[in-house]
This record gives structure tokens, C-alpha cells and sequence, in this order.
């Protein structure tokens, strides 16, 4: 168990790029801007404040966006691929996408970018690519395909928010940069695909709260106290795939867990607090006083009973090897709200591991069986991704697949 | 993550261009050649697509003594008829350079061209004398300005093919280079040729 959900990323900047040895080369030379206009060149205009010209790195084993300490901004897109794309049009598709991911990423407007102002403060970007099921038919690779999860008895699951071929997952501390990321990525993919489904979602800022702390849902709850460290070897293990075309990679299972906050809302602290087994305060299990506390599932109330219910949320979602446990990088969503003033509600659960039959499914088939919280929660859309490995500055996503 | 490599390969390549631009590049445009993303990657698409033809996907990021370096190189997808391409030229040597005609497999005419005209009424038209680079200088050619223009696009520029490019200078050295392919409203200015 671990108290922080990620440690603080470490911060590069363009500034800090250019200042790395371009500048010192050509000393006369001030690097004014990212877009080639002879005409009017653009600028990003004021000194773009830290948090503003903060870049993620796009290029290395992994793609980023999974050990990424959580941006504030995040949207996820399942595409279907059109009829006829193959594994040439795919390999076509990706090298234009990676192209556009590198220099977004880097706060450069892409090729043909009509906007390229918007892309100068990159804000963290990241962009993940993932592939589903019906792009592995199209590229006649069907047997490398991720196994679709099996049916869960919870599950009220909507074609809308379900399935998908293609994943493309954007996210950013700013929600300006995501929405041009997201305009350009979307621009090049249409060619080839149709958007079936795009789910935003939000967190709360680092400037809001220190990167690293166990972010609430929209229920109130510290959401994330158990999770993979980036850096330590049971996140290698937990999350990173080791050997064949998916080395380097890993597995996305997307679930859009709708919130009934009405009917939380009528539940009393007590009883919520039973139902997950830790309190709401501070995030200490019922049997502790930290939020770090390892939770005592032995531990007998006076009147005989288990202090942390056979069926609380932390003793189903229990898993003991550290090696096995999944990465959550979830995200909440709101999505309007009803005439009543009824919210849209919920949670984007983004679980990333290595293997999702013996590592997703097994923890998801305790909670479906019995699960308190379910009461509140059910989930409305779920797909599976194989999130593939990261590419270098010649390479692209995907080609470990496809090339 | 392993953001090491990444972090010390990125000024470097920052720093190998502005010295290649003299002066001349703003940063940002020049790591796309560093990276060699649109360029010198044609080999393995060719095949597979149905424009670059992989005879002449060989096309490639110039060689350190080329007298123009080539970045960001970009054409508009087309099923046929016209299209056209963009790129920034950089004149690496000490004395100007002239790109008199540009040629591809994928268009049997090619024209350079510029665009004339204000506000919304612009024009496009042969530049005459064709682009000259200033030594040490930068040309840029984009939508709406200086381009190289396809006028007869007998094989579909598909989005994502790599399409190769060759420009003719005046000295008769020639530069090629590789163009990814993009879908794109834009660049659709009325054509006046005998203007």
C-alpha cells in the first residue's frame, strides 16, 4: 500500500529545452516561436507561466499517459475503423498520428495545424494510442487480439460508450490545448475511422492539490489510496508487458461507472463508510486512523462482526501480491444535468495492467458478485484496449505491430 | 518512465539545427527534421500505399553539403486534379540559392507558385524566377503564400502516404525530399495562370 498515487513528475519545460543547448549554439539567436510563418510569425504572446509550457516527453519504451503523473484534463475517443481500412491504410494512419503527437506534445503546432497558436502552451500533453479488437482484424492479426472481459452481473452496458477499435486518450493540464489536440488528432483520423464514442473527464489540478496525494470522486471518497508507483518494480510488474509485439506496452480496460449521487446522497455517513470500509475524512480504513494504514480485515467489532464488512468495497477489490494489482488512472465525469437538476455522473475508470484476465477480471468478478457500493454505482460502458509500446523520435505507434 | 534519453537527445537536435539555420530557423519548426518524421521514413510505407512508389521512395532528408535543408514537408491529400505542398526551405550555404521547377511521381505537371492579392481576395500564380532562399536564409512555403503546386494529380494522394519531391535549382543540383500526406480545407485559392 502505498499513500501516494504517483510521485511529483518531473517537470521539463520548452523553455528548458531550448535552453539545453540551443541557445548556447546560437547565441544571437532567440527562439522566437513554433510556427514557420514567414508572414506573421505566432507566438504563445506573455511568457507562458510553468504549468503552461510544462512538457511531458512523447518519445521512449512506454508511451506516455499511463505513468504520466494524472493530468487535470482528459479525453478518451473510441473510433471504428471505415471499411477497407487495412493494415497499410493503419500503418498510414499511425505515422500521422504519431507526427502529430510528437509536435503537440513538444507545444509545436502539427503539420498543416490551422490553429497554431493553440499549440504552444502544451501544458503536459500527452497523447496514448490503444487498439481494439476490430483493429487487429483489420490488420489480419486477429489471434494477437486483447480477449473481450467476460459478462459481469452488475453490468448495464450501452453500445455507446462501449467497444471500439481504436483509442485515442488525450490529456492535459489545460482544457484549451486538449480540445486542439484533440481537433487535430480527430482531423487526421477521420480518413480512416468514425468516432464512435469520446468520454471527458476531469481531476482536480495540480495547482489545486500536490501531485502524488490520493485525489475525491465525485461520491466524496479518496479514490486511489491503493495503487502501483511509478519507479518501484511491482509497478514494472503490474503494468508493462514483457515479452512479444506488446513489450513495452500494456492493456487498457475503460469503464464509465455512472454515479447515482441521489440515492448516495440519501445514504448516511455511517452507512457509507461501511460500504467502502474506510471513512470519508480522512481515508483511513475503518480499523486505522491513516489513510496509509493497512486495513485490518481480521478485526472484530464488540458485537462479533467484522469491523470491515465481508462485502466493504476495500476487502472485495483486495489484491495481495502488489505485483498484481492494477493501475487506476481514473477520471470523473459530468455531463450536464437533467431538468430536475439531476447530475450525469460518474467515473471514468481507466485500469491499465499488464494482464487483464488475471489481473482486472478476478478483482472485477468480487465486486460484481457482491459489493456494497454497488448500490450506487453501475457500470455503463466498458471496452478493452492493448495499449501498445512507446516508439523513438524515428519510429511511430504501432510499429511493433504493424511494420 | 524514460524521459532521459529524450531529454538529452532534444537540445541536442535543437542546438545541431539553429547552428544548421543559421540564426535563421525559429526553434520549433527545425526538430522536424531532427526527428525525421515526415522525411527519409519512406521506405518502409511505400509499398504499402497507393501513391509513394517505392522506386522513389529513396528520397531522403539531405545530406549535410545540400545546399537547402528541408523541414516540415507536407502535401495536400488529393484524389486527382490539383493539390499542393509545403515545406520550409533552408539555404544552408553562404550564397543564395534559386529553386527553379519541383517535380513528383504523383503529378506529371508541377508548378512553383505564389499567392497575390489582400484580405479574402487572393490569387495564385507561376512565381516567376521561382524561390529564392537568401544565404543563410529561410523560405517558407505554406498555405497562402509560396507553394509548390500540383496541377495534374494522376495517382491519389492518400492521407499519411509519403510522397516524394524533388526541386531543381538553378545551378542544376537538385534536392529531394519526402512529404507526408494531409487532408486539409485550406490552400484553395483561385488559380489565375496567365495572369
Amino acid at each position: 500500500m502505498s499513500e501516494h498515487e504517483f510521485p511529483p513528475g518531473r517537470r521539463l519545460t520548452r523553455r528548458g529545452l531550448l535552453a539545453g543547448g540551443a541557445v548556447a549554439a546560437a547565441a544571437a539567436c532567440v527562439p522566437t516561436s513554433a510556427v514557420s510563418d514567414a508572414a506573421g510569425r505566432a507566438s504563445a504572446g506573455p511568457t507562458p507561466l510553468p504549468g503552461g509550457d510544462a512538457v511531458e516527453p512523447f518519445h521512449g519504451v512506454h508511451q506516455a499517459g499511463i505513468a504520466t503523473s494524472p493530468q487535470t484534463f482528459a479525453v478518451f475517443v473510441g473510433f471504428d475503423l471505415r471499411p477497407g481500412t487495412d493494415r497499410a491504410a493503419l500503418t498510414r494512419l499511425l505515422r500521422l498520428l504519431t507526427d502529430d503527437a510528437r509536435r503537440l506534445t513538444r507545444g509545436e503546432p502539427a503539420l498543416a495545424d490551422t490553429d497554431a497558436e493553440l499549440a504552444l502552451l502544451p501544458a503536459r500533453l500527452t497523447v496514448t494510442f490503444g487498439f481494439g479488437a476490430g483493429l487487429f482484424k483489420a490488420a489480419g492479426a486477429g489471434h494477437l487480439a486483447p480477449q473481450p472481459l467476460p459478462a459481469f452481473k452488475v453490468d448495464a452496458l450501452q453500445p455507446r460508450w462501449s467497444d471500439g477499435d481504436l483509442l485515442i486518450q488525450v490529456c492535459a493540464d489545460d482544457r484549451l490545448t486538449l480540445a486542439h489536440a484533440l481537433r487535430v488528432l480527430v482531423r487526421d483520423a477521420r480518413s480512416f475511422a468514425t468516432v464512435r464514442w469520446a468520454q471527458h473527464g476531469f481531476r482536480q489540478s495540480p495547482q489545486v492539490r500536490a501531485p502524488g496525494t490520493t485525489q475525491r470522486n465525485l461520491m466524496g471518497q479518496l479514490d486511489g489510496t491503493v495503487n502501483p508507483r511509478p519507479g518501484t518494480a511491482d509497478f514494472e510488474r503490474a503494468v508493462w508487458v514483457r515479452d512479444g509485439w506488446l513489450r513495452g506496452g500494456t492493456t487498457l480496460v475503460l469503464r464509465r461507472i455512472r454515479m447515482d449521487l441521489e440515492k448516495w446522497d440519501a445514504a448516511d455517513r455511517a452507512a457509507k463508510e461501511f460500504s467502502v470500509g474506510r471513512r470519508l475524512d480522512t481515508g483511513a480504513p475503518l480499523t486505522g486512523h491513516a489513510e496509509t494504514d493497512e486495513p485490518d480485515f481480521a478485526a472484530l467489532s464488540p458485537s462479533g462482526l467484522p469491523v470491515i464488512s465481508e462485502y466493504a468495497h476495500i476487502r472485495r477489490a483486495r489484491v495481495a501480491d502488489p505485483g498484481m494489482r492494477i493501475l487506476r488512472r481514473a477520471y470523473n465525469y459530468e455531463d450536464g444535468l437533467s431538468s430536475e437538476g439531476r447530475p450525469d455522473a460518474g467515473l471514468l475508470f481507466a485500469s491499465y495492467q499488464a494482464d487483464v484476465a488475471r489481473q482486472f477480471v478476478p478483482i472485477q468478478q468480487r465486486i460484481a458478485e457482491a459489493d456494497l457500493l454497488n448500490q450506487w454505482i453501475t457500470p455503463i460502458g466498458s471496452a478493452v484496449f492493448a495499449i501498445p509500446p512507446g516508439c523513438s523520435p524515428d519510429g511511430w505507434i504501432g510499429e511493433t505491430l504493424l511494420s | 518512465m524514460t524521459i532521459t534519453p529524450v531529454n538529452r537527445i532534444l537540445p541536442l537536435a535543437l542546438a545541431v539545427l539553429l547552428t544548421a539555420g543559421a540564426c535563421a530557423a525559429p526553434s520549433g519548426t527545425a526538430t522536424g527534421t531532427a526527428t525525421g518524421t515526415a522525411t527519409g521514413t519512406a521506405a518502409d510505407a511505400g509499398a504499402g500505399t497507393a501513391t509513394a512508389s517505392p522506386a522513389a521512395a529513396q528520397a531522403s532528408t539531405p545530406a549535410p553539403a545540400a545546399p537547402l535543408s528541408i523541414s516540415d514537408p507536407w502535401v495536400k491529400t488529393a484524389r486527382s486534379g490539383m493539390s499542393a505542398a509545403f515545406a520550409a526551405l533552408v539555404n544552408t550555404t553562404g550564397e543564395a540559392v534559386t529553386v527553379v521547377a519541383a517535380s513528383t511521381p504523383v503529378s506529371p505537371s508541377v508548378e512553383l507558385h505564389e499567392v497575390t492579392g489582400e484580405g479574402g481576395n487572393t490569387t495564385m500564380r507561376r512565381k516567376e524566377g521561382g524561390f529564392v532562399i537568401p544565404a543563410g536564409g529561410r523560405h517558407v512555403l505554406q498555405p497562402g503564400g509560396d507553394h509548390i503546386m500540383l496541377m495534374d494529380v494522376r495517382t491519389a494522394i492518400e492521407p499519411g502516404a509519403e510522397v516524394p519531391f524533388t526541386l531543381t535549382l538553378k545551378d542544376g543540383r537538385t534536392v529531394s525530399f519526402t512529404a507526408i500526406a494531409k487532408d486539409f480545407a485550406g490552400a484553395n485559392e483561385s488559380y489565375a495562370p496567365h495572369e
